[in-house]
């Protein structure tokens, strides 16, 4: 049975991980995604599902608390803003290192430093191309809509158990904050597992488990390098999501993540009707990037415009993936500024049409 | 005569089970493998080898999972109590430690103990303090004494400017949370025999749920003070502690009324 | 009269810190001469007067000792 509700972006966030069988969460508040855990503590998810929800002491502390649980083969997950994501990111490459599953919600608001409480997409880079220290990769997901909010909560920890690796929503203030009308998924059930690499207690007749991302001797860390690279190209072979609007006959492209992409599909829509034949490749994971979605668009477009709410991160992926093939320009609004439509056009007809 | 008394039936005295035999990396004389023994020896004598998850630390003890036979998390520098936080949370019915030192305890870890704490989680957490950074070479650690040479105090603490040892374990005492904290030694067969004690307390007490309990192990660091170890001991005696004091600092409440 | 003891050493674990040498109450133990592979002067034993009161393993930090005592 459909279970319609009109939520905010980070209750609807919350109330999907607790209906994913989430076993734990582990936070600590800031704007704007406070409502994540007010929602949880509100919800008594221990009397619903049992599941645990804990305001740490830190952004630190949560993630490490994460890390504990998530060790233990749970589902855990903790949630936060731009500058305490930046906190959390030791604690990211040490579950990245140990290889454990969870999922980390980052609610993007405007940088550096303290910055803007207001919507931004400048945490890209940190994403994406890593954030802690280390050759490691995240998982992220980028929704566009509070119902994806709703539906990649869920599909965050499948991918962080699949394949033991962190998974990082990366929302904003926009879809955070806004209220949609969102379908429910069912209750699912906490799950019982007893994974061999989770401490919960030593089997008789079988060696201790360890969690650590600790090896002293340089050939062992390389062996482990090589483990994990072979894992995110698995990744990168199976994982890949995103959206296409118009692109059959497109020969120009808007390109944009989450909240943008939002924005920019109508700045598309006013150029069809000014009869452009310009279509929207919407990256849903921002790792794996859609490469080979761009590659084999570049040959028939003139241009390309990558619309993102920060100074120009994606675009050098989107370069990376046309090869030269395709001109990319970038349009930015940040700092907390939300582009409009408008904008969005006379940005396109000047820098790609009249480039 | 000696001979004949090698016979099972005599045997008084051998390596817990419960430790590993991978040889310690620990320096000659070093406190930790005591500590680590005894650990282990409460562990094998309270049967909860399959119910028992520790957590270790950075520093000299950063491979304490090597040694024990248990499930063991390995935490960044400082966060193993929010570590055993995240696992006690969510495996409530298992013993859960942590096997700190005094630069991952009280200072970078600084937060993360006092909270740990404060919420009275019921973990256990082992604190080693030998005043110095073992691992990274002998620096000032926030417990090294006032005037104590280390390579980042090379003229002695000096108050002034670098403040004095800090008393984690007085300060924890203080925090509603905790049920049981004391402070103890390893470096004699009588302070062993206590501390072994004081650890198979913590871990029994965990099943009342009532708090955390904190076991200080003041220890010594030969290659750092660069002493022998009969002579770190020595040293440790008449200046550690001296401002770090043997004994229990908070008993449980039930027990202070009997 | 004190009861008998004696004890075992592995002395391939021995780091030769002497810290048994010190908790021993008669003065049972000493350094070798000899080093094992790791080159530590181990433990040895040096007289009978071993009572098995366990003193000795329960310092080593190393655990190398294992005692016995007659019952």
């Amino acid at each position: 049975m459909k279970e319609l509700r009109l939520m905010k972006g980070n209750e609807a966030l919350a109330e999907a991980a607790i209906r994913a069988g989430a076993d734990a969460y582990f936070g600590y508040p800031i704007t704007p995604q406070s409502e994540v855990i007010e929602y949880l503590m509100a919800a008594r998810t221990e009397d619903r599902t049992g599941m645990i929800v804990l305001q740490a002491e830190s952004e630190i502390a949560a993630i490490n608390m994460v890390y504990g649980a998530a060790g233990c083969g749970k589902r855990a997950f903790t949630s936060s803003s731009s500058p305490g994501i930046s906190l959390k990111q030791e604690g990211i490459s040490y579950i990245a290192g140990a290889e454990l599953p969870c999922v980390i919600v980052n609610v993007v608001r405007g940088g550096p430093g303290l910055g803007t409480i207001q919507p931004s997409q400048s945490d890209y880079f940190q994403s994406v191309k890593g954030g802690g220290h280390g050759d490691y990769k995240l998982i992220v997901l980028a929704p566009a809509t509070v119902q994806e909010s709703v539906d990649y909560m869920k599909l965050a920890f499948e991918l962080a158990f699949k394949y033991r690796n962190p998974v990082m929503i990366q929302s904003d203030g926009i879809i955070g904050q806004m209220m949609e009308k969102v379908e429910l998924f069912e209750q699912m059930p906490r799950l019982e597992p007893d994974y061999e690499w989770a401490t919960t207690g030593k089997k008789p007749g079988k060696p201790s488990t360890i969690v650590t991302s600790l090896q002293l001797e340089s050939e062992e860390q390389e062996k482990v390098n090589h483990r994990l690279q072979a894992k995110y190209r698995e990744v990168e072979k199976n994982e890949v999501r995103y959206e296409q609007f118009h692109c059959e006959d497109a020969e120009y492209l808007f390109t944009a993540f989450g909240s943008s992409a939002r924005i920019t599909r109508k700045a598309m829509e006013m150029a069809r009707e000014k009869g452009i034949k310009v279509g929207l490749l919407r990256p849903q994971t921002l790792y794996p990037f859609p490469s080979k979605a761009f590659y084999d668009l570049a040959d028939q477009l003139k241009g390309i415009l990558c619309v993102e709410m920060n100074a120009g991160q994606m675009i050098e992926d989107v370069r990376l993936s046309v090869n030269g093939k395709t001109r990319v320009e970038h349009f930015g609004r940040f700092g907390g500024v939300i582009p409009n439509p408008d904008e969005i056009l006379k940005a396109f007809e000047q820098k790609i049409i009249g480039g | 005569m000696a001979e004949n008394l090698i016979k099972p039936e005599n045997l008084v005295y051998k390596k817990s089970g419960i430790m590993t035999d991978r040889v310690l990396h620990y320096c000659p004389g070093c406190g930790h493998g005591t500590a680590h023994r005894i650990l282990a020896e409460v562990i094998e004598e309270l049967g909860i080898q399959n119910e028992t998850i520790g957590v270790a630390p950075v520093g000299c003890s950063v491979l304490a999972y090597y040694y024990f036979d248990v499930d063991m998390q390995e935490a960044a520098h400082g966060r193993a109590p929010a570590v055993a936080t995240g696992i006690k949370r969510v495996m409530p019915e298992k013993y859960v430690f942590t096997y700190q030192g005094d630069g991952d305890l009280a200072a970078i870890g600084t937060a993360e103990t006092i909270h740990a704490c404060n919420r009275g989680e019921n973990i256990l957490i082992v604190f080693v303090n030998n005043g110095i950074y073992g691992m990274t070479g002998g620096q000032m650690a926030p417990t090294t004494l006032i005037g104590m040479k280390s390579s980042t105090s090379p003229f002695g603490r000096d108050i002034k400017t670098m403040g004095s040892p800090i008393k984690m374990t007085e300060l924890v005492a203080q925090l509603p949370g905790t049920y049981y904290v004391t402070r103890q030694a390893v470096h004699k067969p009588a302070n062993v025999r206590k501390a072994k004690k004081a650890l198979k307390k913590a871990l029994e007490y965990q099943k009342l749920n009532k708090g955390t309990c904190f076991v200080e192990i003041v220890s010594n660091c030969p290659s750092n003070w660069k002493m022998t170890p009969v002579q770190s001991n020595e040293w440790m005696e008449e200046n550690m502690f001296p401002y770090y004091p043997l004994g229990d600092i908070k008993l449980p409440q039930d027990e202070n009324k009997k | 009269m004190a009861k008998h003891g004696d004890i075992v050493i592995d002395i391939e674990r021995c780091k030769g810190c002497e810290v048994c040498l010190a908790a021993c109450p008669h003065s049972v133990l000493a350094l070798s001469p000899e080093v094992n592979k790791k080159g530590y002067h181990y433990t040895v034993k040096v007289n009978e007067d071993c009572t098995g009161c366990t003193n000795c393993a329960i310092v080593c930090p190393d655990a190398v000792i294992t005692v016995y005592r007659e019952k």
